[in-house]
């Protein structure tokens, strides 16, 4: 890898060197290292291009990686990732992916996870999404995730956009089983012209089975965001999401939580809330000796964390 | 020394033209406990916000230390040594109270100073220290929180709007005793907005406003029997059979 891949690398997936445990990492749309653990087996898939992670049951405290970089202009990248996590495994999967795209043609990278947890599974997956490159080129980052929780388990998903992504559509589907818990944590920040938009779409299928989605998010300068957040309680279930915006210039952003109960004990909630950095948190950081601009960014820092 | 020269300051409402503040002429001496009271919509809170820059006079002069501030940013006032405790602290989103105390000091803050800084203000830093300053945390709480940034700080001017607003009663007790070791540490001057007698009594001098002007200005032992004399204001409508 050079040192732009490096970069992208360590920016993604906080990799300063090959991680220890099972990884596979994929650069301008091949893989560029793999290593599969006593637990963690990684297959190339034969019919499309991608891999099948295969995690043993009772795996306990192995993490993941599984980032990508780009820094090829022009390349259009499409990979499937499947993950099948054994009976009361208990990982963290780390994905992500970085694009430069120092060129004038178009990069763009889609990745198709989807997420299998058996019985008692437990995964923490964190996946960042990042551009760079002065390139007049977009950069386009289209993430579709597919989960399927079994009885019992839970799964943690905190996904980040912060920077250099100009066009987004990120679809999450989630499935969950009796006692299973889905917690979705999304931070999103655009600006320039760029266009970002989330769609949720969960289904609290099992008796006592949970969902949180909550999505955090800054729009700046005449960026666009769109943000779909659909649960349906087929059960007895608790389910909540929640968008919360900050809007900032001539930014636009719109938020449609959409709730279904079809049991009389599923217990739906639904939060949206958007509007501009108050006036009275910019005056307080600046009585305490804050610029404006430092208190700004200080707030938004904070909102996104 | 802060000193305030014929401060005045005019709001324009649908009503037209409204004046809240009236030529205010006060000097607030270095290591001096000020208590400045009146009856609600008096102006104090406007004055204190005028001090910290959130409100311009519309005509008059603020001194620091004979530094002309008046076209100071609330920023640079922040800068030059004056602090402002909110009446109602403002609550945010992410950030913790280790960011606003570490905000507060302007560099970075050991854990054990963090720790001081929050018990004084009667709160344990390691229950307070990671929790996000926002809806989760009780009035009370925050209103401590506040304060404790304000001792972070440590300036030359320490300006509280109403901090007993919000406080429970065992809080107050601590209150008066932040304010009393503040005026025996800090070298700097504490002006207080408040309603408090025992606030009240702890002052060097206490300045009453009333309808946008100075009142009087004297020793609490000068002030306070003339206050609570007036207190005792009977209401007309009340007498005879209703």
């Amino acid at each position: 890898m050079d040192a732009i891949q490096k970069s992208l690398l360590e920016e993604v997936a906080g990799l300063h060197e090959i991680p220890a445990g099972a990884y596979n990492i994929r650069a301008n749309g091949k893989s560029v290292g793999r290593q599969c653990s006593a637990n963690v087996d990684i297959v190339p898939k034969t019919d499309v291009s991608g891999i099948d992670i295969i995690i043993k049951p009772n795996t306990k405290n192995e993490s993941i990686h599984i980032p990508v970089v780009l820094s090829e202009t022009g390349l259009k990248d499409l990979v499937y990732n499947d993950f099948y996590v054994g009976e009361n495994a208990d990982v963290t999967i780390i994905a992500g992916c970085g694009i430069h795209n120092g060129g004038d043609l178009t990069s763009q990278h889609d990745g198709v996870h989807s997420f299998h947890l058996e019985k008692g599974a437990k995964v923490r997956y964190v996946e960042k999404h990042y551009g760079k490159g002065d390139g007049k080129g977009q950069r386009i980052l289209n993430p579709v995730t597919k989960i399927f929780l079994g009885k019992d388990s839970y799964m943690e998903m905190e996904s980040v956009q912060i920077k250099g992504v100009d066009s987004t559509k990120r679809v999450t589907t989630g499935v969950v089983e009796d006692g299973a818990t889905l917690i979705v944590k999304e931070n999103i920040m655009t600006h320039g012209t760029q266009y970002a938009e989330t769609e949720f779409e969960v289904d609290l299928k099992g008796t006592n089975s949970k969902a949180d989605v909550v999505s955090r998010s800054v729009a700046r300068d005449e960026s666009r965001q769109m943000f779909l957040s659909k649960i349906i309680g087929n059960n007895e279930c608790t389910g909540h999401t929640e968008c919360d915006a900050i809007i900032m210039d001539g930014a636009s952003v719109s938020a449609i939580p959409e709730l279904t109960a079809n049991n009389v004990d599923a217990n739906l909630i639904h939060e949206a809330a958007i509007g501009k950095i108050a006036g009275e948190q910019l005056i307080k950081l600046m009585t305490l000796g804050l610029t404006e601009e430092e208190a700004e960014e200080e707030i938004i820092s904070g909102f996104l964390k | 020394m802060l000193e305030l020269k014929d401060v005045s300051f005019e709001v324009t409402d649908k009503k037209g033209q409204k004046e809240i503040l009236n030529n205010i002429n006060l000097t607030i001496d270095d290591h001096k406990l000020i208590v400045i009271t009146g009856p609600n919509g008096s102006g104090k809170s406007t004055l204190a916000k005028i001090i910290a820059g959130i409100y311009q006079p519309s005509s008059g002069q603020i001194l620091l230390d004979g530094k002309d501030i008046t076209d100071m940013s609330i920023t640079e006032r922040a800068k030059a040594g004056i602090s402002f405790a909110f009446q109602q602290p403002v609550r945010f989103k992410g950030i913790t109270v280790k960011d606003l105390i570490k905000l507060a000091s302007g560099n970075q803050v050991t854990f054990s100073e963090a720790c001081n800084y929050l018990s004084e203000v009667g709160l344990c830093a390691k229950d307070y220290i990671n929790r996000q300053v926002d809806n989760s945390l009780s009035g009370g709480e925050l209103k401590r929180i506040e304060i404790a940034t304000i001792l972070a700080r440590g300036t030359k001017v320490s300006v509280f709007d109403e901090p007993e607003a919000g406080i429970d009663l065992w809080s107050f007790k601590n209150l008066i005793k932040v304010f009393e070791k503040m005026h025996k540490d800090i070298k700097g001057s504490i002006i207080i907005i408040s309603h408090q007698e025992r606030i009240l009594n702890i002052a060097d001098e206490l300045i009453v406003i009333s309808g946008g002007a100075v009142e009087s200005v004297g020793t609490p032992e000068e002030i306070l029997p003339q206050l609570l004399s007036d207190e005792k204001v009977e209401c007309s409508c009340c007498k005879g059979d209703l």
